[in-house]
């Protein structure tokens, strides 16, 4: 399959049944998605597929045939880090981090498409995301942060 | 020579400085076990019992061995040596032998050349097993004619604590029977770990664990190698919370790497990590308390079991956790509580952060409330009346030093800011996000109640009972171009919590350099201890600042030696001396931090058994639907002695965290078993609290420094989980009247009010093996 991941033309060889998230971190180098559940359940391995926010473990990778995808190791670079990651490291919303990838990704598409969410559409719209961790005080509040670098 | 006056440093004890880890795992960039890959590598599956009890009559691996890819198919008759594993009773084999005690045990290991063909090969492995009949019902396992599980029976641990007057009588006396449902730790990340072969016939693995030295132990053991042919390096870890104190994967796949001489990674999934860690302890609680009609406690008394499963795991500790802090921060002249942990043919139980405490708090923080109701006193009041001060004994006889008085905490939670008022019975536009059931829709806010109560917990920091409880850093002070740089290496686990950007305030406050480097942490250092017990803070943080403290001792003799000393470093204050001929060569300095001792346990656990003691209050507000049972936590309100916040930010992140466990205990979190079998093995089924569940919170850090601790900072990971729970579950009780004795609260609980009955009878404070059936 060819696909377009972070701009860059790719060819990957699949299997049937292969998620997209499984060929991002085994085949194409990229092991900023994670993988917590495989169900759709956590939000770990969070993907912009054509722009739309989806969980990579559900997509069959077959389907992202053609298509454009992000992942996290796009958003930003350790020398100019998005303001969603640099909101999370001020804001303490970084533990364990394993969920941290699904939540900046998350949190990004959230800002682009509502600058200024209210606290509940922010709750609302991270709610496909789990964190063992930081019981989300500190996650809201990077989302908030960012919001405020970003306007 | 460096005289010019330089910015203060960033980042030192007290500040809410962002920690080094934290921008690559934000950019995907920071690796995790699972992350890991060597060239060449294969990928190792497991085979696990599908019965919670049986004989393994047959294992035929033939086929298995034959598929194209496989190379190593190993069972228990491949074993190297016969020795067992475990934390603190080595009672399990690598691979069973001839008998399984839970579903989920391992019974073969296979390396295949891709993860499909490895599963492919378990699969292929035959085993044929007479199932006997599983033993599920942990009361029903300490009883003499129960079948013997083990062959030194079933009781792993049995704690007795007496103290005082065991048979003292009181004015007003309430009782009850509680129950406590198995929790899962869930971290985020799944267990994973690579082991590699190394020329001299050891093994080197890369694994995500809490104790790097402990696993080195077992896994050296059961390999029959010498431990320093096993070396151990920490990989990234995605969460622990208990659930990476034990061996999983890490003897099989060193056993598979050096079977094939090739790396080997094993990477679980969500249900086998379900399946393949050890779990909070389910638990049965029979309470009595006593008082006068003042309100002075007179009596607690427990009988108290722990259902440990197939294995011991750690136990014995959690039984004896239970019973020492089972008559709660209270001023209790006499007591006398019985806890034992048995073994059954359920999943093996051992750590979860609160170890012990969380099961017995629930149960003596609703007894308060009944006590309370007994007394037509304030149960606010009754818990400030009662409560420990400095000095006070807790029941096991110790006294409780350089500590808040628990009655300010209690006073301070209650006192916090309260939520908003409740949405009320709201006509045409409702935001049902503020409602119970959420967007689901369930009410419009006609059968919504709310409540309001409070709870609080404690237990101990650091182990227990005579444990030589220690942890070694060293700290080299270098100079690199022109700047002085400090490299801190131990071999704490960072699982999460924060230990890394611990270890870099202190080493910037103490040595006054801005650059603090945290290695990787791995075993060619001496051991930290686990990073678990709230300790690595007390312990690690302890040797990171006796080791700078040398350290900077010695750069004061060098520097008076030279004669070039401008300013001998001050905490805080940037080194402000020519470091080129100081540093040349390095100053580098090893310490082995140890807490002071404490007493072992006897007979009647009366001794000063721990070092320091953790206290919090939590107060929370719910809504309830009582019409469908749904809860919607309001908020919590914490007020805890966390010593010093060597990082306030986060703290407050180790408060929110674990109150977001003690919420999912409290409501949602439970591993359902049916016959010894998981019901519930995935993130779909096992639910976890998520943005829409958790509330805001309120955080009141309480700094009251422990005298032997580093800057007076006690651990603070585990109280937040201890009494949060119980007090969530009263505020349901206090918005619904209903009895609720059993946690995770269900909404049938809540409609149809029946409590949860084990079918026996107990005495409270007798022996739980004298348990009579209904
Ligand atoms: S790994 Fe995809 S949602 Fe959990
Ligand atoms: S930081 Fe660990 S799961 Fe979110």
């Amino acid at each position: 399959m060819r696909l377009v991941v972070n701009g860059t033309p790719r060819e990957a060889d699949v299997r049937e049944h292969e998620s997209l998230l499984t060929v991002l971190r085994e085949r194409l180098g990229l092991p900023g998605s994670k993988n917590a559940c495989e169900q759709g359940e956590c939000g770990s391995c969070s993907v912009l597929v054509d722009g739309e926010l989806v969980c990579s473990c559900l997509v069959l990778a077959a389907a992202a045939d053609g298509r454009r995808v992000e992942t996290v190791e796009a958003l930003g670079s350790a020398e100019r880090p998005h303001p969603v990651q640099r909101a999370f490291v001020e804001a303490g919303a970084v533990q364990c981090g394993f969920c941290t990838p699904g939540f900046v990704v998350a949190a990004a598409a959230l800002l682009r498409e509502n600058p200024e969410p209210t606290d509940a559409e922010i709750r609302e719209a991270l709610a496909g995301n789990i964190c063992r961790c930081t019981g989300y005080g500190t996650i809201l509040d990077a989302v908030r942060r960012a919001a405020r670098i970003t306007t | 020579m460096t005289v010019a006056a330089r910015p203060r440093l960033r980042g030192v004890v007290g500040e809410s400085a962002p920690r080094s880890d934290a921008p690559p795992k934000t950019q995907g960039a920071f690796a995790y076990a699972s992350d890991l890959a060597r060239e060449g590598m294969l990928h190792g599956a497991t085979l696990r019992s599908p019965h919670p009890r049986a004989r393994i009559a047959r294992i035929d691996v033939e086929a298995a061995r034959a598929l194209p890819g496989v190379a190593a198919v190993l069972t228990a008759a491949d074993l190297p040596t016969k020795v067992k594993f475990g934390l603190m009773k080595l009672d399990q084999l690598p691979l069973a032998d001839g008998r399984v005690r839970y579903a989920g045990e391992p019974v073969a290991i296979v390396a295949a050349e891709d993860p499909e063909r490895a599963r492919e090969a378990v699969r292929a492995v035959r085993v044929e097993y007479e199932v006997l009949p599983a033993v599920t019902d942990p009361v029903a396992a300490l009883h003499p004619d129960a079948p013997r599980l083990h062959d030194d029976g079933n009781v792993i641990e049995d704690v007795r604590v007496v103290h005082g007057d065991p048979d003292a009588r009181a004015d007003v006396v309430v009782e009850d029977e509680y129950e406590v449902a198995m929790q899962d730790q869930a971290p985020l990340g799944p267990e994973a770990g690579l082991a590699i072969p190394d020329p001299d016939g050891g093994v080197t693995l890369h694994v995500a664990t809490q104790w790097l030295h402990e696993d080195l132990r077992q896994i050296a053991a059961c390999l029959g190698l010498p431990e320093r042919k096993v070396r151990l390096v920490l990989a990234g870890v995605g969460g622990a919370f208990g659930a990476r104190e034990d061996v999983t994967l890490q003897i099989h796949v060193c056993l598979l790497a050096l079977a094939t001489r090739r790396p080997v990674r094993i990477v679980y999934g969500r249900e086998e990590s379900f399946h393949g860690h050890v779990h909070r302890h389910a638990a049965r609680l029979w309470y009595a308390h006593g008082a006068t009609r003042d309100g002075d406690l007179v009596f607690v008394r427990a009988s108290i079991v722990l259902d440990g499963g197939g294995y011991a795991s750690s136990s014995s500790a959690v039984v004896a956790n239970a019973a020492c802090f089972g008559a709660g921060p209270y001023r209790v002249p006499n007591a006398l509580i019985h806890a034992v942990g048995a073994y059954t043919n359920n999943p093996p139980a051992g750590a979860m952060r609160g170890f012990g405490a969380v099961q017995s708090c629930f149960a003596y923080e609703a007894q308060m409330d009944r006590l309370a109701a007994a007394l037509g006193m304030d149960p606010v009041a009754l818990r400030g009346r009662n409560a420990l001060r400095d000095g006070d004994r807790i029941v096991t006889g110790q006294a409780v030093e350089g500590s808040a008085p628990v009655a300010d905490l209690i006073r301070r939670c209650a006192a916090l800011p309260p939520p908003a008022p409740p949405p009320g019975l709201i006509a045409g536009e409702v935001d049902l996000t503020a409602l119970p059931g959420g967007v689901g829709n369930v009410t419009r806010g006609e059968g919504v109640r709310r409540g309001t109560a409070l709870a609080v917990g404690f237990k101990n920091a650091c182990y227990s009972h005579a444990f030589d409880d220690f942890s070694t850093a060293r700290v080299r002070l270098v100079r690199e171009r022109g700047e002085p740089v400090a490299y801190v290496l131990t071999a704490a686990a960072e699982v999460g919590q924060g230990i890394v950007g611990v270890c870099e305030q202190i080493a910037r406050t103490e040595l006054g350099v801005q650059r603090v480097v945290v290695e990787t942490p791995d075993t060619s250092i001496g051991s930290a201890g686990s990073s678990s017990a709230s300790r690595q803070t007390w312990m690690t943080g302890g040797a990171v600042l006796a080791a700078c403290r040398e350290v900077k001792a010695e750069l004061a003799r060098r520097a008076e030696a030279h004669d070039r000393v401008r300013r001998t470093p001050r905490d805080g204050e940037p080194v402000d001396v020519d470091l080129a001929p100081l540093l040349d060569p390095p100053i580098e300095r090893t310490v082995t931090h140890r807490h002071r001792p404490t007493e072992p346990r006897d007979a009647t656990t009366q001794n000063a058994g721990h070092v320091a003691f953790l206290f919090a209050a939590h107060r929370a507000t719910v809504d309830v639907d009582v019409e469908t049972g749904i809860v919607k936590v309001v908020q919590v309100a914490t007020s805890q002695d966390v010593g010093k916040a060597i990082n306030p930010l986060a703290v407050v992140g180790q408060l929110e965290g674990g109150i977001a466990q003690g919420l999912g205990l409290a409501v949602m979190e439970e591993v359902r078993l049916q016959g010894g079998l998981m019901r519930n093995a995935s993130f779909t089924d096992y639910l976890l609290p998520t943005t829409l569940d958790m509330p805001p919170v309120v955080c009141d850090l309480v700094e009251h420094p422990h005298p032997d601790a580093p800057y007076g900072a006690k651990g603070v990971g585990e109280p937040p989980t201890i009494s949060s729970t119980p007090a969530i579950v009263a505020a349901i009780r206090a918005a619904t009247g209903r009895e609720l004795n059993r946690v995770p609260v269900r909404p049938d609980d809540i409609v149809f009010g029946t409590a949860a009955r084990s079918g026996w009878r107990m005495r409270p404070g007798a022996d739980p093996r004298t348990a009579v059936r209904m």
